[in-house]
């Protein structure tokens, strides 16, 4: 299925230039909590419009990557850029408004609200009014919401969650959840979009339908995409790159077809199983 | 009848100012999910600052509440910035105990100020009435029922049609997800204590103008919005509302009919109607007339 309708005309700052370089580059970053060492030295780079995959075993450090360069944890130790911004001294609102959007591993959307509010969250700093304009409602700020909501109206007809729009967000079912946060991320015209699983829990079909997505994302808007994901299949059908953690460390960091057949990766990773047995049975 | 009606508009008059305290409790609630305690001091502290520029320094009485309300929002913001952003992520329960401690102290210090005298609010109307249809109201609760209904009306168009409403609640509800979307957490935070304070200060100053006057003991009056949002429920902006205008009338009307029809039960009985009527509904709706079910969240 093609896309329809013109997401790159809704969200056209997605369109903008990036600035020059890779767009995050960790250079031997460690986040150490206490007791626990979560990243150990990790450092590696990703390419504009790369569909970039970190795996690796329950506890290996994924989360706590991404929490690395959304800037909700500071490194310990190391240096973190993303789109050209040091962010270790960053806020997480203040990447955010950089072009960072994110999907959590467990669904963080705003239950008490519609699927449309929802997205219409996605688009806070996409609206450039201030609390004064909003108070007088200016011909401005009245302009400004009625293009927002054509924005959130594309997403809502990319992602085919029309008949869910105005239903409060908890009482959906999972499948559906995962799209609306994919959507939110999407409504905030991200330049990196960081998808932490964003199939854990899905069935064949939903699977499907988010890989598609996931791939329209980056083929039709250029967002490069770092993904989480424990599904090898999906990770080795979708990924351009996979780096591989383990207790922290990086143990590969290549194109699929070379890390799926890395000694050290099938060793401590998979434990001896082959990868494309694994996914021979997904 | 006459009374009947003259009862219903008066109440109407003082509903739309309990609507307007009450609405200070249920935004910085839904924002924060914190019941400020703090509204009584900021409702006098706000009435100080407009009887302030409207008699001692002379302004006109107009432009006195313009800053009355610009200062009790600086007031709301300053307090919320400085005393409960460092709790964000604590148990709401702590902050709910700073906000009483600081209303303790911010009475202190407009008690001071105030003296002990009732102080005139430097407002046109006085005594003055108008006659509408046989019926006779005091200038004043006109002038304070088409304020109170202006300002409720740009806060409704403020938290129901911008970003701003949306961003306050999302605040409240996940602080992570917030700030991934690019909401600035504290900033709204912050916005939630200056609107509440804006309008404590301008119902502190419409309570006290007319026959009223303002002083040390104008504080209770802050006391009674607690009732309607209960009333209303906790998180509904339309239950402040709705429940402000219920409690301003049935206190009228007890004010109006009671001394005649049951003066047993004494004078100043309507006082107690509020918490009576509080009372009652919470018998048959616990989370008041409008309140979602949850609105504590676990
Ligand atoms: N906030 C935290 N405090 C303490 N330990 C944490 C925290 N977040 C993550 N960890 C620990 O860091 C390690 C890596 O966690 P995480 O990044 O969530 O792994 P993954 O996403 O790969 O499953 C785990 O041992 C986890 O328990
Ligand atoms: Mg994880």
């Amino acid at each position: 299925m093609a896309i329809t309708h013109p997401l790159t005309a809704a969200l056209p700052s997605t369109q903008e230039a990036l600035p020059d370089g890779p767009v995050v580059v960790a250079d031997d970053v460690t986040l150490a909590f206490a007791g626990v060492v979560a990243v150990k030295g990790v450092s590696y780079e990703v390419a504009p419009r790369e569909l970039f995959a970190i795996v690796g075993p329950n506890g290996a450090g994924k989360t706590s990557n991404f929490n690395l360069v959304s800037g909700v944890y500071q490194p310990t130790s190391g240096s973190m850029h993303v789109l050209g911004h040091d962010v270790t001294t960053m806020k997480p609102h203040e990447i955010a408004r950089t072009g960072v959007a994110r999907t959590f591993q467990n669904i963080e959307l705003f239950e008490n609200l519609t699927v449309v509010d929802n997205l219409m969250l996605g688009r806070q700093q996409h609206l450039h009014y201030g609390a004064g304009a909003a108070m007088l409602r200016t011909r401005r700020v009245q302009q400004a919401e009625v293009a927002n909501r054509e924005v959130v109206e594309a997403i809502v007809d990319f992602l085919d969650i029309q008949s869910h729009r105005d239903a409060l967000v908890g009482m959906l079912p999972y499948g559906v959840q995962k799209r609306v946060e994919l959507g939110r991320a999407l409504a905030m015209e991200p330049k990196l979009l960081l998808l932490d699983e964003p199939v854990a829990g899905m069935n064949l079909e939903e699977t499907e339908d988010m890989a598609r997505f996931i791939l329209d994302i980056r083929d039709e808007l250029g967002v490069t995409i770092i993904m989480v994901e424990h599904d090898m299949g999906l990770v080795m059908d979708l990924a351009d790159r996979v780096l591989v953690l383990d207790f922290g460390e990086v143990i590969a960091n290549d194109v699929p077809s070379v890390v799926q057949r890395d000694p050290a990766v099938i060793r401590a990773y998979l434990g001896g199983t082959d990868m494309a047995e694994l996914e021979g049975t997904r | 009848m006459t009374t009947f009606l003259q009862a219903v508009v008066s109440g109407l008059a003082l509903g739309t100012i309990y609507a307007l305290l009450a609405l200070g409790f249920v935004i910085i609630y839904r924002a924060t999910d914190v019941v400020s305690f703090a509204q009584p001091a900021l409702m006098v502290f706000g009435a100080y600052w407009a009887m302030y520029f409207a008699t001692v320094i002379g302004w006109n009485f107009w432009v006195a509440v313009v800053i009355a309300a610009v200062l009790g929002a600086v007031m709301g913001a300053v307090i919320e910035r400085l005393f409960l952003r460092p709790l964000v992520g604590r148990p709401v329960f702590s902050a709910v105990m700073v906000t009483i401690g600081l209303d303790i102290v911010l009475r202190v210090i407009v008690d001071d100020l105030l003296g002990i005298n009732q102080r005139t609010m430097g407002d046109p109307f006085g005594l003055q009435t108008v006659n509408i249809g046989g019926i006779t109201i005091p200038q004043s609760d006109l002038a304070a029922m088409l304020g109170a209904i202006l300002v409720i009306s740009a806060l409704l168009v403020f938290y129901r049609t911008t970003k701003y409403g949306l961003a306050m609640r999302a605040a409240a509800f996940d602080q992570e997800a917030a700030m991934a979307q690019g909401i600035p957490v504290g900033r709204m935070f912050g916005l939630a204590w200056a609107l509440a304070g804006s309008m404590a200060a301008i119902a502190g100053t419409f309570i006290s103008m007319g026959n009223s006057s303002l002083s040390r003991s104008t504080w209770v009056f802050a006391l009674r919005a607690l009732p309607v949002i209960v009333l209303g429920g906790l998180d509904s902006i339309r239950g402040a509302i709705v429940g402000g205008l219920i409690i301003g009338v049935a206190e009228r009307l007890v004010a109006a009919y009671q001394p005649g029809a049951a003066p047993w039960l004494g004078a100043g009985f309507e006082l107690v109607v509020p918490y009576i009527v509080m009372l009652v509904v919470l018998l048959v709706k616990p989370y008041g007339l409008y309140g979602t079910a949850e609105v504590q969240r676990v």
